[in-house]
């Protein structure tokens, strides 16, 4: 592929807004994690809570966007200049040349939940100021989005699970590349919702602790949520040195089980060597994984023999979940802002709450941050129904 | 303005008095009066039977399109990138989890939960077909079809492959029906090639508009189309089964369309 340029990217979770937030907290190593409190929640967990949310205002014309979801997506686009450069962006090429690609995997579904609290008693209908189309439709933090940015191109939701904010960069890189538009705005937007806590505590994935990714006593994830954009550009002739380029990019799917990744890691595997293949990499060319590691056993231990079969032993890897949670569909666009910062300022950041590694992973875990320049970095998103995908990113020099 | 052409090599379709593509073209086309009847989906022969059983509506529908556009197209499931394209995800499993997160007992199902991704869909195709290549779960609302359109015509184009689309929709019960009232279950599937072959039916050339979205002229068939998003594909099937040269503005965001140009093979 070409490479693509991130001209411009942010990052908002439970680290805090923005990335100056986001990297003193990588830096010091510092977990977003605390012990659930959110909404009636009565489960024994820890959550990656963005502060904040209840006091942020949708601007008046857009009210009916107004979620949890949609309020993350507007406290994640004020950030770093964000709403700025896609404004320029869109006065260069035009608002029908900009798209935009946004993964979810729940969208305004806590609003639909708290309707279902309040149902006519008589009718079982729910309140009248519930809107499905701006809230809980998959679709609503693209539609709000365009909306925000007055843009008029083609626009999407990619709704894949815990790959969805990975998956939009393939979908942007194709569209590009086909010529439909000149830059897109990529990114993944989450929020803490009943669905996922109790969700994934029916099938018994959810840590009583702070998540311990790639631990030998892991049991388990840490949710969160997160809002994470960037903005993709064709390569220009000139960058500077620190520039972020998307090199490479695999896709794959299981075709094993709705809930558990392929034992052997199969699809993980086949989608790190497809994103080496289109960045034309050798494996030894990587100097950092951001692994999926969301901590469950079965992921975990499927993703490190697949790394292991892909990589060797000797490439330095973490997961940023035990420091963010994992942000389900915001996991791929806030784990590839982790990257581009780790390019930027050559910082290995460190898997936290692990404590003793799995023996039977053999990987070069990284347990303390190490400062060393980076050229290229790969990050992994996976998700349920076997989605699999897998960026890689690289400094323009 | 860019276009991306592709060829159209097998079809699958399944909605309210639609059973298959074979006996939906002449109603199409207006050679046979359309006859709204509820959908029936069949059940989804290609999975295992512990997986059958947990299937719901999508999965059922999503299934009998794929396999029946797969198999016009004499094509190889497992080795196909795929697209699906829908509003939603499973009405009812929503609503059930939704119920139940608002009572006191708060353990949903975990098969429930699992089935709730919007991915669910593309999950078990893949289990059914053994397909390991990609799959691009996307959705825009209303505009759902043309969305998944794009991105199977793009996978096509500039990957140099075949893909499957299957677009689809399925109904919410109540009281998630009285805010978003899709009528009934509907899908399209549609095998798309980069080049030409013995199987292509027509080969379509797709670009971004902002003329108005064609109607269909048969009152019936225009209330499907209006009523359930992945039927915004009508217009398209309805210029495949009149076997001529034709163009269509298919419906896609409130200020984007996309025209089709349709050439048969």
């Amino acid at each position: 592929m070409n490479p693509l340029w991130l001209s411009h990217f942010t990052a908002t979770s439970s680290l805090g807004c923005g990335l100056g937030e986001t990297l003193d907290a990588l830096r010091q190593g510092r977990a977003g994690l605390h012990p659930c409190t959110f909404d009636t929640v009565n489960l024994p967990t820890f959550i990656g809570e963005v502060a904040g949310l209840d006091a942020v205002q949708l601007p008046a014309n857009l009210a009916e966007f107004d979620c949890r979801n949609n309020r993350l997506a507007l406290l994640g686009l004020s950030q770093d200049g964000f709403t700025e450069a896609v404004h320029a962006a869109k006065a260069k090429y035009g608002a029908q040349r900009v798209g935009l690609f946004l993964g979810t995997s729940t969208s305004g579904i806590l609003q639909t939940e708290l309707a279902y609290r309040q149902r006519d008693a008589a009718t079982g209908a729910l309140p009248e100021n519930f809107i499905y189309r701006t809230t809980h439709s998959a679709y609503s933090v693209a539609d709000f989005t365009r909306h925000y940015f007055d843009l008029s191109g083609p626009a999407v939701v990619v709704s894949s699970a815990c790959s969805s904010s990975a998956k939009v960069f393939a979908s942007a890189r194709r569209m590009m590349a086909a010529g439909l538009i000149d830059a897109a705005i990529v990114g993944g937007v989450d929020s803490l919702c009943l669905t996922t806590l109790y969700g994934f505590n029916s099938l018994g994935l959810i840590s009583a602790q702070a998540c311990r990714p790639y631990d030998a006593e892991r049991n388990g994830i840490s949710i969160g949520e997160a809002a994470a954009f960037a903005l993709l550009q064709r390569q220009p002739e000139q960058l500077d040195a620190d520039a972020v380029l998307l090199l490479g990019i695999g896709e794959s799917s299981d075709a094993y089980h709705m809930s558990s990744p392929h034992p052997d890691g199969l699809g993980a595997r086949m989608a790190m060597q497809d994103a080496l293949k289109m960045a034309g990499l050798q494996p030894a060319e990587i100097d950092y994984i951001n692994l999926h590691g969301t901590a469950t056993q079965s992921n975990d231990a499927a993703e490190g023999k697949a790394v292991q079969h892909v990589f060797g032993a000797h490439t330095p890897c973490s997961s940023t979940k035990g420091t963010t949670g994992h942000t389900l569909g915001a996991a791929g666009g806030l784990e590839a802002v982790i990257c581009a910062l780790a390019l930027q300022h050559g910082l290995l950041p460190a898997g936290l709450n692990t404590q003793q590694l799995d023996p039977a992973l053999h990987l070069d875990y990284v347990l303390q941050n190490r400062a060393q320049p980076l050229k290229r970095v790969l990050s992994n998103s996976f998700g349920f129904g076997g989605t699999n995908c897998s960026l890689i990113f690289a400094r323009a020099g | 303005m860019n276009t991306l052409s592709a060829y159209i090599e097998g079809i699958g379709l399944l909605g309210p008095g639609l059973t298959d593509w074979a006996s939906s073209q002449p109603i199409l086309s207006g050679l046979q009066a359309y006859q709204p009847e509820k959908t029936v989906l069949p059940p989804p022969a290609l999975l295992p039977a512990a997986e059958r059983r947990r299937s719901g509506v999508i999965i059922k529908l999503t299934q009998a399109i794929g396999l029946e556009a797969i198999t016009a197209a004499k094509q190889d499931a497992a080795s196909l990138p795929s697209v699906f394209a829908a509003s939603g995800g499973d009405g009812a499993n929503c609503h059930n989890i939704c119920e139940m997160l608002a009572s006191d007992d708060r353990e949903i199902s975990p098969t429930r939960f699992h089935n709730s991704v919007h991915n669910a869909a593309a999950g078990y195709w893949s289990i059914a077909t053994g397909a390991m290549a990609t799959a691009s779960v996307v959705s825009a609302f209303d505009a759902s079809f043309s969305a998944g359109l794009l991105e199977a015509l793009t996978q096509v184009v500039v990957d140099n492959t075949h893909s499957i689309l299957l677009s689809y929709d399925t109904t919410y019960p109540e009281p998630l029906f009285s805010t978003r009232p899709i009528s009934d279950a509907f899908g399209i599937a549609l095998v798309l090639a980069p080049q030409p072959s013995a199987q292509s039916l027509v080969k379509i050339s797709v670009s971004l508009t902002d003329a108005s979205a064609d109607k269909l002229t048969d009152n019936a068939l225009e209330s499907l189309r209006s009523a359930i998003p992945a039927a915004r594909g009508l217009p398209l099937l309805r210029a495949i089964a009149l076997q001529t040269d034709q163009h269509v503005v298919l419906d896609y965001l409130d200020n984007l369309r996309l025209a089709v140009t349709i050439t048969p093979c």
